[in-house]
């Protein structure tokens, strides 16, 4: 079974310019339709982090340091 | 819990003025990356340009000395020699290193000058609004050439690292990308690479690295990475163009 991976965001620091959002191979990655940061963005969030694969595509092409990603 | 990434402690921890999606975000924190995995962070200075990273300074965690507009590699010549044991670097956009600093970064490069040059080219000049840049593509539309530039007009758009990679000084000179993690991931290989060569003394190096402009280029940030994959890298093409086995 693929590794189990585990998402971390640093929710004021996102932009929500979904770089993240179309690298994620499980494309379990999504924007925040109501939220907003304290900069006024629609941040970042994950749909279904059962499956993610812990691969860090998202935190590789994240401009901001926003991700933070882990295995269990 | 296994840690795969967790941002580097070589980026300050503040938010930085880019625009959502714009990739100098990338590239500061790659540069980053290598310096700690080299272990020379402590020991780096780093010379910001004039343009969207002008403010760098504030965002990377290296002790920087700005520049004026494409003087940055004859700033990073004068730390060098007073500086003879510090790693160093300069960051420039294409605005700053291809047009005003045009002058200066070829002669760094012809007098061998031990230090790395990052090169962030977006094919437009960002923080002035968009105007044509030496690197800006033939049709691209900026706001001194609002119906796209024309080869009659402005010529065609300058390559940069071909143009170092004739200069016998520069021995190392690779051209990445930051559109995909798997391009993200090789562009941070090369810089490595550009860092080794300085700490061995062996002469310049540069990076040139493509990077997007989804403000200044009318685009939403991963419609810009697309744009780059399919108009920037058939014109820019990625690669070595010169490793030290070449130099002789
Ligand atoms: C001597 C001088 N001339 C012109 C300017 C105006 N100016 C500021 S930034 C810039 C261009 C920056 O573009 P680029 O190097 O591509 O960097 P980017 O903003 O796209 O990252 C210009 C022309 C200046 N600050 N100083």
């Amino acid at each position: 079974m693929a590794k189990k991976g585990i998402v971390k965001f640093d929710i004021d620091k996102c932009k929500g310019c979904e770089l993240c959002v179309v690298v994620c191979p499980k494309h379990i990655l999504k924007i925040h339709e109501h939220d907003v940061n304290i900069m006024g963005y629609h941040p970042i969030s994950v749909s279904d982090e059962e499956q993610c694969i812990g691969c860090a595509n998202c935190a590789v092409m994240c401009p901001d340091g926003v991700i933070s990603v882990y295995t269990e | 819990m296994k840690t795969v990434f967790e941002y580097t402690r070589g980026m300050l921890p503040v938010t930085t003025g880019y625009c959502p999606g714009c990739t100098h975000g990338i590239a500061h924190r790659i540069l980053m990356e290598v310096l700690i995995e080299r272990g020379t962070l402590g020991e780096t200075i780093g010379v910001a340009p004039i343009g969207c990273s002008i403010l760098s300074h504030n965002y990377l965690n290296v002790d920087m000395c700005e520049s004026a507009h494409g003087r940055g590699p004859a700033v990073a010549a004068g730390i060098r020699r007073a500086l003879p044991d510090k790693t160093i670097f300069t960051y420039q956009g294409d605005g700053d290193l291809a047009s005003i600093g045009a002058g200066e970064i070829v002669h760094a490069a012809h007098r061998g000058e031990k230090f790395t040059t990052i090169f962030v080219n977006n094919a437009i000049y960002g923080m002035t609004g968009g105007q044509m840049a030496p690197t800006t593509l033939i049709g691209q539309k900026s706001t001194t050439g609002v119906d796209g530039r024309k080869k009659e007009v402005s010529g065609m758009p300058l390559r940069m690292a071909e143009l170092l990679a004739t200069i016998d000084g520069a021995v190392y000179v690779e051209r990445v990308a930051l559109d995909t993690p798997a391009h993200v991931r090789g562009a941070k290989a090369a810089m490595h690479r550009a860092f080794e060569i300085q700490e061995k003394r062996l002469g310049f190096s540069f990076v040139e690295v493509l990077s997007t402009c989804p403000t200044n280029w009318g685009l939403p940030p991963t419609a810009a990475l697309k744009w780059l994959a399919d108009n920037m890298i058939p014109y820019f093409p990625l690669g070595i163009l010169r490793t030290p086995g070449e130099v002789k």
